[in-house]
């Protein structure tokens, strides 16, 4: 059961680091739309990284609850 | 094709999926637990007549033919994991190569040795060897080490074994009780795993699936590569025009603005880890054979991956690099060989691990989220009692598989993308220039 409550704070911390990735890379279009192209492409990259991180803990997790 | 059409196509194919995933070994579990009970003893079984659910099992524990109640998480770990047989459909099996190493030898042969059955169980053994549950195992009893015995029945049971609770496996063969033992992994029995007497190098199901990614791809792009020397000079047409710009996007996204000048050298390794990690997750994709094979989500196939990319970026890095990681200039001496360096260090390893773990998690988290999907219709059906709950789970569970296996394309794409892009990144800090102030 903890298992399954050390993953769901992972993801917590993960939809709020993705979340303001892509708050800041949308005001970022606003202010300049030539730039949407690598501003998305970095966006992306950004939020892969920060997903990263919350899988490495999403990982662990599933290893303490793994069935022997 | 217009919109109607394109919907209703993408509708039943994922509803034919569910039908795939439903008649996995499974489709006993469809019908009523009490009638099936009563026609269905061909298996002979020595566990309790009683039936499922009972604690005390027979002689040898509760027997893995008899009906068991749904369990979503079992089945989905069960289609994420590998097997030494593909399963089609019902009992139709595609056997595969088994290569398999103790110290009786070397046994080579097709998996059809095993007689595979319901639930990937095997009805007969070759050389001491089993299959339980579409993997192969091992008799520990010497006496059944040569040729061919007729498995009566396989069970499992629960025993304490250095004062922790275990899960076994006993064949039952003439009456008599074996115990079995799986094969070795090398995971220092974190998933249960550890040294036994045999080693399984058998051709898989995920081998059999990285062997057909192999063969797509070389296919795809000798036809391109070819192409583009008979028309050089001029417009690419079909697979070529295709292929061109995926093979631009790498070059000129991903190799050049990371590797810098001399990214040539480092082309063919990023261009081979995008598109076989994308072959393969997409191939998991397919719910029906040929795909459906759980390649990337397995652990042993990223970690060589991302070995290979830690191979490439150490070899290749120069002498700038190894000063700026171990021995940085202008930090005073003491920071350096308590602080900075080990973490440097720790560093050096840090990034392939996460770039492995990254995409392992991804993809298996992926499929996982597909199958429980799936699983509600049979836990909302009480697996096959009621025809109104599986409607209704059905109707829940369509939509939301459509829609995670849209997400899960994208993710293909994603993590292809960010595994290339990463290596070629790590490969470019390894052979930077110094920039003289």
């Amino acid at each position: 059961m903890y298992a399954a409550i050390g993953a769901g704070l992972a993801v917590i911390g993960a939809g709020l680091g993705i979340g303001q990735i892509g708050g800041k890379a949308v005001e970022g279009i606003a202010r300049q739309p030539e730039a949407a192209g690598d501003i998305r492409a970095n966006m992306i990259l950004t939020a892969a990284l920060v997903e990263g991180a919350a899988l490495v803990c999403m990982v662990l997790s599933f290893f303490v609850a793994a069935p022997k | 094709m217009n919109f109607v059409c394109k919907y209703s196509l993408a509708l039943i194919f994922t509803g034919l999926s569910v039908f795939a995933f439903a008649q996995d070994g499974h489709e006993q579990h469809d019908h009523s637990q009490g009638t099936q009970h009563a026609q269905g003893t061909e298996h002979l079984q020595t566990a309790d007549p009683a039936g499922n659910g009972a604690h005390e099992g027979g002689l040898c524990g509760h027997s893995l033919n008899v009906e068991q109640e749904f369990n979503a998480g079992d089945n989905a770990v069960h289609h994420i994991s590998d097997a030494n047989v593909i399963h089609v459909i019902g009992d139709l099996y595609v056997n595969l190569p088994i290569i398999l190493k103790s110290e009786a030898g070397w046994k080579i042969g097709m998996s059809s040795a095993f007689h595979p059955h319901h639930h990937g169980n095997g009805t007969s053994s070759s050389d001491g060897y089993v299959l339980v549950h579409g993997s192969v195992m091992r008799i520990l009893d010497s006496r059944f080490h040569q040729g061919a015995f007729e498995i009566e029945d396989l069970t499992h049971q629960e025993i304490e074994e250095g004062g922790k609770a275990k899960t076994v496996y006993n064949a039952v063969i003439k009456g008599e009780c074996v115990r079995l033992e799986a094969k070795t992994t090398y995971d220092g029995g974190i998933l249960g795993g550890g040294v036994t007497s045999f080693s399984d190098f058998s051709i898989t199901r995920n081998v059999f699936t990285m062997l057909l990614t192999l063969l797509i791809l070389f296919f795809l792009f000798r036809t391109a590569a070819n192409s583009a020397t008979r028309n050089h000079g001029k417009a690419p047409r079909g697979l070529q025009n295709f292929i061109e710009p995926f093979y631009t996007f790498i070059r000129d996204e991903v190799a050049k603005p990371n590797i810098g000048p001399k990214y040539e050298k480092y082309m063919p390794y990023l261009m081979s880890a995008f598109f076989f990690i994308l072959g393969l997750n997409l191939i998991g994709q397919i719910p029906f054979f040929p795909g459906g094979a759980n390649v990337t989500g397995n652990i042993s196939i990223t970690i060589v991956l991302a070995i290979i990319t830690f191979l490439i970026s150490t070899f290749s890095a120069n002498k700038h690099f190894w000063e700026h990681t171990l021995w940085m200039p202008g930090v005073p001496a003491v920071l350096k060989i308590f602080i900075l360096t080990p973490i440097e260090v720790l560093g050096l390893f840090l990034k392939p691990f996460t770039l492995l773990l990254r995409l392992f998690a991804n993809i298996t988290a992926g499929h996982i989220v597909i199958l429980s999907f799936v699983s509600l219709i049979f836990i909302l059906g009480k697996a096959g009692l009621s025809v109104g709950g599986s409607v209704a789970g059905a109707a829940a569970s369509i939509p939301l598989t459509l829609f995670m296996m849209t997400l899960e394309l994208l993710v293909a794409f994603l993590q292809a993308f960010i595994f290339t892009m990463l290596s070629a990144t790590y490969i470019g800090t390894a052979i930077e220039e110094p920039h003289h102030h």
